[in-house]
């Protein structure tokens, strides 16, 4: 398959370097899927969906940057959706997630809620500056709010925010955010790690599977295609929040 | 079920289905768990002298009947990749490390420094400057690396080829002339894909290498052509899929395969190959050795 052509036909700020790009077509998603983005003579980056025609990007890098500078009217290629998404179960769900990575799971929460699920949230911002999609997570149900810096909400870490919850009162619990802030709730809510569904980030180059710049230790697991969702009993154990593998194929630090 | 185990280029091998160069190969893991999958052998991603990021993306390009890419080299140097080696030994097959450099003391270096069941020497990557085929096309240089990885290192020494040449079996006696142990052919034919919407190259390199059934039967020409004349086994890669493609290749003259592009499908295709293989020969009542090069001998 070769890139699809698409345009971007509404430009939203969501915080001062988040923007959604509304595409002209519906490529069906799963929540947690995600799409190669082309953004011509510069790179091809994975993006995941923030509902079946967006995608929420935050400038970090060029590329990034790049996709983020693109006004209504720019055309992209897309090659996608591509991996494996949440998967809905159960009556009630719990969402917890961080800055960007909320952007899946607002998506999940309304496809949820209109099958009749019962959806709460936990949500982790750095400041109440970076906050994005609240209104989207009101409307599915209870919100809670943390900030590191205190000024909106619960102060500290998404993790401050697990004292309000009873973990036993949901049937299945989605995460996505940071890595290092999805390995603090990870770490300490390992009595639901089985029902913990946790779509996560690796370096992607091929996003087909072959060429192994995504896998994870010590299972070899292709984040790209047996991801990027995964649960989180196969993480405990793993690289995830430990390291993480560069372009170059060495091991890092983990970010966030 | 008649025996797939056999004696290649210098390792003993359970099977002669080999995971590819630049395929799952950046981690021990992975290449643990294609050896797990039942790969007789596997082959790491090229190793250079310094670390490489890589080529912008894209990196891949799905065409009609196979797959281009461009990677671009990307790896964390021969200095920081002794332990994914270790861990893919865990896997229990010959773990055969893929090198490349731009000249033939780098080669030696990296050869002298890492510990792999076997080199195998990437003269033939069709994408990235001052590498692969850039070097690979010279029969001369082809030689020179050989023999100074051969000089540098005590284990094995294969040589993979470019079929971006006029004559690929020049550079197969170059290598034999060198002390290769086996060769490999082939590597990816150099080829581009343009997006017809706006006119940009698709891959971020331009150029890449075409993989997949399109060039299986470039790879089979290439692999009978060589094995007619060499007097060293010729492991046979390019865009072998099945059993069926498997046995071609090995009447064709190669001694063992590698599969590379078919993982798209997944890691079961090594159980695939070697399983169907296994009943080819038991219903043909062949071995694997009466297999190899059988269109050699059809000649009338």
């Amino acid at each position: 398959m070769r890139p699809i052509n698409c345009i971007i036909e509404e430009v939203r700020s969501e915080a001062p370097l988040i923007r959604t790009l509304r595409l002209d077509r519906n490529l069906d998603p799963a929540p947690g899927q995600y799409v190669m983005v082309w953004i011509r003579g510069v790179d091809e980056i994975p993006m995941s969906f923030s509902g079946p025609d967006t995608i929420t990007v935050q400038s970090v890098g060029v590329a990034s940057a790049a996709l983020f500078s693109l006004g209504r009217g720019s055309s992209i290629g897309l090659r996608g959706p591509l991996g494996n998404g949440f998967v809905l179960r159960g009556k009630r769900i719990l969402l917890m997630g961080g800055g960007v990575g909320t952007a899946p799971l607002a998506f999940l929460g309304e496809q949820a809620k209109s099958a009749g699920m019962k959806v709460a949230s936990l949500l982790g911002f750095r400041s109440k500056e970076d906050l994005i999609f609240l209104d989207r997570f009101e409307a599915l149900g209870d919100t809670i709010i943390t900030t590191d810096d205190g000024s909106l909400g619960i102060p500290g870490r998404a993790s401050a925010g697990l004292k309000e919850l009873d973990l036993f009162d949901y049937d299945q619990i989605y995460l996505c955010g940071p890595e290092m802030m999805m390995w603090d709730i990870i770490s300490r809510t390992r009595e639901h790690a089985k029902k913990t569904q946790a779509c996560i980030n690796r370096y992607f180059k091929c996003a087909a599977g072959i060429c192994g710049s995504c896998c994870l230790d010590p299972e070899g697991v292709r984040v790209c295609v047996e991801g990027p969702v995964i649960t989180a009993d196969r993480l405990a154990e793993s690289e995830f929040g430990r390291y993480r593998r560069g372009p170059t194929g060495g091991k890092g630090p983990c970010r966030g | 079920m008649p025996s797939l185990s056999i004696h290649a280029g210098g390792l003993q091998l359970n099977n002669p289905v080999l995971l590819a160069a630049g395929i799952l190969g950046t981690t021990g893991a992975s290449l643990c768990r294609a050896a797990r999958a039942g790969a007789g052998g596997v082959v790491t991603k090229s190793v250079g002298s310094v670390p490489r990021e890589g080529h912008p993306g894209p990196t891949i390009v799905h065409v009609d009947g196979g797959l281009l890419n461009a990677m671009g080299l990307p790896n964390p140097s021969y200095k920081d990749f002794q332990d994914e080696i270790d861990t893919a030994r865990v896997g229990g097959v010959p773990v055969i490390a893929s090198i490349f450099g731009s000249f033939a003391a780098e080669f030696a270096q990296i050869a002298r420094s890492l510990k792999a069941d076997a080199f195998e020497l990437n003269l033939s990557c069709p994408h990235a400057e001052k590498y692969g085929s850039e070097l690979g096309r010279y029969p001369d240089l082809v030689e020179s690396v050989t023999g100074a990885v051969k000089a540098a290192s005590s284990v094995p020494v294969w040589v993979k080829l470019t079929p971006n040449t006029a004559d690929i079996l020049e550079l197969g006696l170059a290598a034999q002339r060198g002390g290769a142990d086996a060769i490999v052919a082939i590597n990816t034919l150099k080829a581009m894909a343009i997006d017809i919407e706006t006119g940009y190259p698709i891959l971020g390199n331009r150029f890449g290498g075409l993989s997949g059934p399109a060039i299986k039967p470039v790879a089979v020409r290439c692999v009978y052509e060589l094995a007619g004349r060499l007097e060293i086994p010729v492991i046979g890669v390019g865009g072998i899929s099945s059993w069926e493609d498997a046995v071609e290749m090995i009447m064709a003259g190669a001694s063992a395969v590698q599969v590379g592009t078919a993982l798209l499908r997944g890691y079961g295709v090594f159980e695939e190959i070697t399983t169907g293989l296994s009943r080819y020969l038991e219903r043909k009542s062949l071995t694997l050795e009466e297999l190899c090069g059988l269109a050699g001998r059809r000649r009338s």
